[in-house]
């Protein structure tokens, strides 16, 4: 057989495509699957979660936001454009626009909230997720992988919750003091609260929970009937940021 | 064929020069990108995607329209189309690969793009964005340069193109289908939470895509010996006036849910970018620009006695091509984020280096189209010769 030049850029051509191709298929092909295995429920035993009560929390007050900030390397940019946040105080209304009034009272009117990623048991930002960087584990808690982020920004668009931030320049030289047991990131990636999961590993508690006096956070396994946490909600009524858009919140609040 | 791109005139090769130049400093401010991030764009952590998106949003629209010429040609054998389906397929190799430039520009971690493939998420749209987008773009360069290739030796087109071709139709759609749904699906994002996104992107594409073929066609026409043929143009032009006012009724179906329902995060938005909020209203002139050319496009083009005259076609398609892109190459994604899910208004304009990067993008997109039209005009001016 006889091939020119031009024949074997075309077969060559066609080998990198094929190639290109081949884990595309792989992944449909799979598809299937991966949505049979997900429909038989799987029983839970572990589902993290956190209440905030507001009636506790000091306007002025900080520690909860140094104590995540300075573990997490999180840098300090003043600038509302560059700004990152984990863990932040917003007023209640805009926290809460669906329960917004005229005669908001008990004292809420204009008083902090304080606001994290929800952790939800339906995160779109998972769902929006190109490379799966940002996943949920088991224990419910929605993750980052800064070394897989392309920094597409798509779980930004898709968070309702504006707990996302990203890094719009290197964030390096403005952490104070960075904590060595911590990485931190690079510009270019998408980063937020992680409920401190490497500390859980070491059977710590979250480092807001832990420097909070007033007692306004609690931390615990919601999947466990006598756990503090369900101790907490069974005592309380409590509400969550947009219920109504499905995304399954795991933050509770008392009001 | 591609020796017919490096013999030319001297305003050709003015022109290439020309936009290399203007790629040279987008590439240099991209630099400047590459080193400090995102940061040196106007984009925060309210606005998160900014003019590199809108453009790439934008784009996909114009790719599309190929399929405005194509279909009639191919489908319905209507043969006044045939002279210019290979422009409607160069404009849309062009313009994908814009689209995916501005995507890579747009990225935090370019060097990471490839995650995409290497970590398969077809939950994400973006992953089959990816797909259509390469797909369409392969498609399209196939027919084309084949096409083309055997109109050169006078013989039919290969029998293997003849499906590619019929592929390309729907994929077409598909391709503005699924980065509508991009939008479409995020909870929270009221201006986006419309099932109408998909057909007022299909429509507003198939008005300013076919506008600038009208306008491609009427400079190929001036400058080269090559006629595509008034009848061609004409038809065009209906095209665009069909599509322009489907686009202005689906906005209007829009306004309707909206404001008669009433509910505070759908109509925020369309308050801000028509009246402004919180005294913020950057895009308010913007928008009525939008609007009144948008209405006065429709004037011309609906009018036959404005639409057959060819003077007066050309300015209505710069005035649809000008109000869409206003429309969909801007507002359209810098409003979703605006105001923010906390309720807070904090606007966005593009920097400096970001509209010099997005000026080299463009440019980039027509070098490739002035090519690869470059070809194909010579082709045609040896077949008529």
């Amino acid at each position: 057989m006889k091939i020119d030049r031009r024949g074997f850029l075309k077969i060559g051509g066609l080998g990198i495509l094929g190639v290109a191709v081949k884990p595309v298929i792989d992944v449909v092909s799979k598809v299937k699957l991966a949505e049979a295995s997900a429909k038989k429920r799987v029983l839970v035993e572990k589902r993290l979660a956190m209440v905030v009560n507001l009636k506790n929390c000091k306007e002025g007050c900080t520690d909860c936001i140094n104590a995540c900030h300075g573990v997490h390397n999180v840098p300090d940019i003043a600038n509302p454009k560059d700004e990152i946040k984990w863990i932040w105080t917003e007023s209640y209304e805009k926290a809460f626009p669906d329960q917004e009034h005229r005669f908001i009272g008990g004292g809420m009117k204009g008083s902090p909230a304080i606001l994290l990623c929800n952790h939800c048991d339906n995160p779109s930002c998972v769902r929006v997720c190109p490379t799966k960087a940002t996943f949920k584990r088991e224990d419910g808690i929605v993750m980052m992988d800064y070394h897989r982020c392309i920094g597409c920004r798509f779980c930004m668009a898709a968070c309702p919750y504006g707990s996302r931030s990203f890094n719009w320049r290197d964030p390096r030289p403005f952490i104070k003091k960075i904590n060595p047991n911590f990485p931190t990131r690079t510009k270019g990636v998408v980063e937020k609260c992680n409920f401190c999961e490497e500390r859980l590993a070491k059977g710590l508690i979250p480092a807001c929970v832990e420097s909070c006096k007033n007692k306004a956070l609690a931390f615990g396994n919601v999947e466990e009937p006598n756990s503090e946490i369900r101790g907490i909600l069974r005592s309380n009524y409590t509400i969550r940021r947009k219920p109504g858009l499905g995304t399954g919140p795991q933050i509770y609040y008392i009001v | 064929m591609f020796e017919k791109a490096l013999i030319g005139s001297k305003k050709y090769w003015g022109l290439v020069i020309g936009l290399l130049a203007i790629m040279g400093v987008g590439a240099i401010f991209y630099l400047q990108q590459w080193n400090y991030g995102l940061g040196i764009t106007g984009m925060s952590r309210d606005v998160s995607w900014g003019l590199y998106i809108a453009q790439f949003t934008f784009l996909v629209g114009v790719a599309a329209s190929a399929v405005m010429v194509v279909l009639p040609y191919y489908l319905h054998n209507y043969k006044a189309f045939g002279r210019i389906t290979i422009l409607g397929e160069f404009v849309a190799v062009a313009s994908v690969i814009m689209c995916l430039v501005f995507i890579i520009a747009d990225l935090g971690q370019p060097t990471r793009a490839l995650n995409i493939v290497l970590y398969p998420t077809p939950n994400s749209i973006l992953f089959w964005d990816m797909i259509v987008l390469n797909g369409y773009l392969l498609l399209n360069i196939l027919i084309g340069w084949n096409v083309l290739a055997s109109e050169r030796k006078s013989v039919p087109p290969p029998a293997w193109v003849k499906p590619l071709i019929y592929i390309s139709i729907p994929w077409a759609v598909s391709i503005h289908t699924v980065t509508a749904f991009i939008y479409a699906g995020l909870p929270g994002r009221g201006f986006w939470l419309t099932a109408i996104m998909a057909p007022r992107f299909l429509a507003s594409a198939f008005a300013g895509g076919p506008a600038l073929l009208i306008l491609l066609s009427l400079i190929i026409r001036r400058f080269t010996k090559f006629d595509p043929g008034k009848e061609a143009i004409q038809n065009l032009g209906k095209i665009v006036a069909y599509a322009m006012a489907t686009n202005v009724f689906f906005i209007l179906l829009e306004i309707f849910t909206v404001f008669y329902s009433q509910i505070p995060e759908h109509m925020h938005h369309f308050e801000y970018i028509f009246a402004g909020l919180e005294g913020h209203g950057k895009l308010v002139p913007w928008m009525w620009t939008s609007v009144s050319l948008a209405v006065l496009s429709l004037i011309l083009l609906v009018n036959p006695i404005t639409r057959r005259r060819e003077g007066i076609l050309a300015l209505a398609c710069v005035i649809v091509f000008v109000s869409l892109w206003i429309e969909k190459g801007f507002a359209l994604v810098v409003t979703g984020f605006i105001p923010s899910p906390l309720g807070r208004v904090f606007e966005y304009s593009p920097t400096i280096p970001e509209i010099l990067i997005t000026l080299g993008v463009w440019a980039m997109g027509f070098l490739i189209l002035v090519v690869l039209y470059k070809i194909a005009v010579t082709v045609k001016e040896e077949i008529e010769a």
